[in-house]
């Protein structure tokens, strides 16, 4: 076996995804570690196009219109070592009418000095449609610093869905700055699922602006603070269009030292659009608490239930 | 001396006495049922005897198989081996149904998919859905005597069991009562309604923080119905020497 396939075959093994799946040719994949291109695969009407640079790799993503790729594309992310800078420029285009699945995976195992920096460009284009999911599996030192930023542009009809969860190991430091202009009966969807302890500081600052009649928007933050972890959440959504709907919805759960902070902003620039915001921060419901306690559960055992099922993939 | 005995109960919440010097011994494996009508202190007492937060400022004591169980926190109770079904249970964002009913177990090996039909949710259907506001009343009732039948107490509390629930599923929720008196758990059914006292061996009256009558749930009922449906006392028993009767 080759050092780069055994590479891969560690990193996916840590992300509980069997790497036999990369065997599939109907399965796209992308794979990195380090600033180093380990493996690629595309399928028809999918161009992928990776290249290494001095200080990181740019990825250029191309799903041509029309195209609905069946088998969700992979992406895998790593940084074996337990020290270095990972960045990742992206420019990805979805054609009009063009339908994509991604699953990534950013896994920094051993990290005690890492960094991943992903800055994104995405367009998705008019009736076309991009869900991505991207879990993090870290190690439990905290050594990850993680700057993931985004710009995205939503075509006319077009969905966008993305779904971010780091709830497995130490989250270090995470920096989410997304941005997305949506036009007219677009629909947006981002999600974020996190847990941190010990000193782990989580940002996350999201916007969307509804600019096109009917476009709608939801963004969610489900955040654990325990210890000493620190979050801030700043969501914003903006609606500047006839009947653009939308909703912020933030919920922390504070334990310990844990400080939790949620600034939803909603701006509505016309008297038919419609935006509405929820935060909920405290710690884990006492009646929660108490049936699972009532039930022979600790007190912390308790706690880890509710957490873990907040945090959960619903 | 029952398997769960509250002595000389009292408890007082904003400066009103809520428990009046309750005591009522529950015999093992029997299902009884503490009848009521609304605030007479029912639904304060099984949360007394689980240890509520907001409960706990009680006079008197609570007997578990002979023990002083009233300075046990919930879940030392009920490790060893009470429980308490709420009369509008939890909502659990995200929380498998499944995952709920296993953490019920406490390491015991259950088939919570058999659970799951025995109260009549089809496992299909509901074990990867979440304990939610997706849930009815209803369902989110069943989930919930789910998880204690997984849990097999030695005594379960279960407050107003037939609150939220249609008139096709009661019959599930009265099965379920059976399985748990079969598996050997003393049941104690909080209600005020005769449905739910039929279902039971043995009851006891409470009014206005006390146990006013207790025996055959012929004659408790008999009396419940006849003095308590409606209520004209206003739930002061003492005007219409209630204790007398006792």
């Amino acid at each position: 076996m080759s050092q780069e396939l055994t590479v891969i075959n560690d990193l996916y093994s840590r992300t509980g995804t069997d790497p036999h799946e990369l065997d599939d040719p109907d399965v796209a994949h992308l794979v990195i570690n380090e600033n180093h291109v380990l493996g690629m695969h595309a399928v028809p009407g999918l161009d992928v196009d990776a290249k290494e640079l001095d200080d990181g790799v740019k990825v250029v993503v191309n799903l041509r219109s029309g195209t609905i790729v069946k088998k969700p594309v992979h992406l895998c992310f790593g940084m074996t070592p337990d020290r270095g800078v990972q960045r990742i420029i992206m420019d990805v285009t979805i054609e009009s009418g063009a339908h994509i699945s991604l699953l990534a995976h950013c896994v920094f195992p051993v990290a005690v000095d890492v960094q991943h920096i992903m800055d994104a460009r995405l367009r998705v284009g008019e009736n076309a449609s991009y869900k991505y999911f991207e879990k993090h599996v870290h190690s439990p030192a905290g050594g990850v610093k993680v700057y993931p930023k985004a710009l995205v542009e939503v075509g006319p009809g077009a969905r966008f869905e993305t779904e971010f969860e780091l709830i497995e190991g130490r989250v270090g430091l995470i920096d989410i700055d997304y941005e997305a202009t949506c036009q007219a009966n677009s629909l947006l969807d981002m999600n974020a699922r996190i847990s941190g302890r010990a000193d782990d500081y989580i940002k996350i600052s999201e916007t969307a602006n509804l600019v096109g009649e009917y476009a709608k928007g939801v963004l969610t933050s489900k955040i654990a603070v325990r210890d000493n972890a620190k979050a801030e959440v700043y969501n914003k959504l903006t609606a500047s269009a006839p009947f653009a709907r939308g909703h912020v919805d933030c919920k922390e759960i504070v334990q310990d030292n844990g400080v939790a902070t949620a600034v939803p902003v909603v701006d509505v620039h016309d008297p038919r659009a419609h935006i509405t915001h929820e935060a909920a921060i405290g710690s884990v419901d006492n009646k929660q608490l108490e049936t699972l306690m009532a039930r022979g559960l600790s007190e912390d055992d308790a706690v880890e239930t509710i957490i873990n099922g907040l945090l959960s993939r619903s | 001396m029952g398997i769960l005995a509250v002595e000389n109960l009292k408890l007082s919440l904003g400066g009103r006495q809520i428990l009046n010097d309750v005591s009522i011994d529950f015999w093992d494996g029997h299902v009884h049922a503490v009848v009521g009508p609304n605030g007479a202190g029912k639904s304060t007492l099984a949360a007394t005897i689980i240890g509520l937060s907001g409960y706990a400022d009680i006079e008197g004591d609570i007997l578990f198989e002979g023990q002083s169980i009233r300075e046990l926190s919930i879940d030392e109770r009920a490790r060893k081996g009470i429980t308490l079904g709420w009369q509008e249970p939890a909502r659990f964002e995200g929380l498998p149904i499944r995952t709920f009913i296993n953490a019920s177990a406490n390491g015991d090996k259950v088939d919570a998919m058999a659970i799951l039909e025995q109260v009549g949710l089809d496992p299909d259907d509901y074990g990867n859905r979440a304990v939610d506001k997706t849930l009815s009343g209803g369902e989110r009732k069943k989930v919930e005597l789910a998880s204690i039948l997984a849990m097999k107490p030695k005594v379960a509390l279960l407050d107003e069991p037939d609150s939220g629930i249609d008139i096709e599923s009661i019959e599930r929720i009265f099965d379920a009562v059976k399985l748990l008196k079969e598996q050997g758990t003393t049941v104690i059914l909080i209600t005020h309604s005769l449905a739910v006292l039929n279902q039971a061996e043995h009851a006891f009256l409470m009014c206005h923080g006390k146990v006013v009558d207790k025996g055959s749930v012929a004659r408790i009922r008999h009396y419940f119905e006849d003095k308590c449906i409606p209520c004209d006392h206003k739930n002061v028993p003492e005007l219409y020497n209630i204790e007398g009767q006792a």
